[in-house]
């Protein structure tokens, strides 16, 4: 049942089709960490319009499904403005703001973290806003979460396979164009499955460690 | 001399010009008629109180009194409910604006703050910086110096509060002591004014207050900052303050010497309040 030949014959296509697997999910991690500060801030706002609007946004977001969200953006998006956007950029797109949502969250709850007596000394010595936030709460909200933000790129990794519906040659489109010259479905699905789970599991691992030497540095 | 006027929720009036020109020291410090209110609860119910430049102001009080948010109203951290704030003869939370006064601006406070300092009680150190960063960040960043001009600044008042020797270590490698007394060098390196010492020892070990006394009173005999310190270390107040204020329930009781404050006092409140404080 399982032919290795034709595992072999596949693998070439399937590794090359990781790359680009690996690479979206990168681009859609960058996106979803700059807008997902972008969206902390503006959910901090003290202009209520702002943050109000910006928690809606949140909300709307992710109380819809990502398939829909990058199907709008390949197929109906054209349709209202004029612009098409190619698949690649669409897909990070979608995938990066859908997740933007979820790490502003993230963000949220470790600049709550930073104690109020940070802010006020900050104040006392007279740093505009902007410092502060650069040299006083970024540094010390963002190395506690760096391990919650990595468990999200794993997950927005393994998220990628819906990027097949809008055209998106990663994995799991290659597999299924392979299967539908092969009809062998067993191997190429398979296949997927296992080099998700190697990226995934080596990942994961990276971030245990990660997590490990912050606690150790916090610790200290 | 402590041209102090019990004229209490004063309001926020524009403040004349002072018409008299025997008068010719103008307060570092001058709060008119504050009030503090958080939701229902007035913490302060009318404060008027004058600091003189260089002066050594004590306030001394029981807990919940409003003593310390009345150092904070002074950082900007606090804003006056009712009342205003001079500082160095300019309001502090509010300005002009087509010969209105309204709320003031970022920029405005931002100006402002120049002229004050703050130490706190829980120190607030920065601790993902190393003690030499601490004190130099400020100076680089807020006043512009060179990276050299402030570590020179820097290094020599961490000298001063006898810690140069700890430039590289990390807050979380400190005593309670040692972190006081850093954040001491940090506050002083702005060179503000007038600073708030807002129960600076009240969190420390007792062997550990000695050390940051020693140093606030070697700053005290430089002389030419103003300095509110708000303690409940009696002896301390009663050696360094030029004066003393008592206050009580969002008031300020009474206020006068050391000397008259601590032998003499006249209302039952401040007898009673010290009785219990030599009694511990």
């Amino acid at each position: 049942m399982w032919d290795w030949n034709y595992v072999f014959d596949i693998l070439p296509e399937l590794l090359s089709a990781l790359k680009m697997t690996v690479w979206v999910t990168l681009c859609a991690f960058v996106v979803a960490l700059i807008i997902g500060l972008l969206l902390a801030f503006a959910a901090r706002s003290q202009w209520k319009p702002v943050s109000l609007m910006t928690k809606g946004i949140i909300e709307f977001i992710r109380n819809t499904p990502l398939l829909v969200q990058v199907f709008f953006l390949y197929y109906s998006l054209p349709l209202l403005t004029g612009i098409s956007i190619p698949a690649f950029y669409a897909g990070v797109i979608g995938l990066g703001l859908h997740y933007s949502t979820y790490l502003s969250e993230v963000y949220r709850s470790g600049i709550e973290g930073v104690p109020k007596g940070q802010w006020e000394a900050a104040t006392a010595l007279n740093y505009t806003k902007a410092q502060t936030w650069r040299s006083i709460i970024l540094p010390q909200a963002v190395p506690p979460i760096i391990p919650v933000l990595g468990n999200y790129l794993i997950v927005m990794f393994k998220e990628t396979p819906i990027l097949c519906a809008i055209t998106l040659v990663e994995m799991m489109l290659t597999a299924k164009n392979i299967v539908s010259q092969s009809f062998r479905a067993f191997e190429p699905y398979t296949l997927v499955g296992i080099l998700f789970l190697i990226i995934s599991y080596i990942a994961s691992l990276l971030v245990q460690r990660l997590e490990k030497r912050m606690n150790l540095q916090r610790g200290k | 001399m402590n041209a102090v006027v019990i004229d209490a929720f004063a309001g926020a009036e524009v403040p004349q010009p002072d018409p008299n020109p025997a008068a010719e020291v103008k307060p570092m410090v001058r709060y008119k008629g504050v009030t503090k209110s958080f939701g229902d609860l007035q913490v302060l119910k009318g404060i008027d109180l004058e600091m003189q430049p260089g002066e050594k102001v004590a306030v001394i009080g029981p807990s919940g009194s409003g003593k310390t948010t009345m150092g904070r109203m002074l950082m900007t951290l606090e804003e006056p409910t009712e009342g205003t704030i001079e500082v160095d003869g300019e309001l502090l939370w509010h300005m002009q604006e087509k010969g209105r006064l309204v709320r003031a601006n970022e920029k405005h406070l931002h100006r402002m703050r120049c002229s004050v300092g703050m130490v706190f009680q829980h120190f607030n150190l920065f601790p993902h910086m190393s003690v030499l960063r601490n004190v130099t960040e400020a100076p680089r960043k807020v006043l512009g110096l060179s990276k050299e001009e402030a570590e020179e600044r820097a290094v020599s008042m961490l000298g001063k509060v006898g810690l140069d020797d700890k430039l590289k270590m990390y807050p979380a490698n400190l005593s309670g002591g040692q972190k006081q007394r850093v954040a001491i060098a940090r506050a002083l390196v702005m060179r503000p004014k007038v600073m708030v010492f807002d129960e600076v020892t009240s969190a420390l070990d007792p062997e550990l207050v000695g050390e940051v006394l020693e140093v606030i009173r070697e700053i005290a005999e430089e002389g030419d900052m103003a300095m509110m310190l708000i303690t409940h270390e009696m002896d301390f107040a009663k050696e360094i303050a030029d004066r003393v204020i008592f206050g009580a329930d969002g008031l300020i009781v009474e206020q006068g010497t050391p000397e008259e404050i601590f032998d003499n006092p006249r209302s039952e409140r401040l007898q009673n309040f010290l009785q219990r404080f030599r009694s511990n």
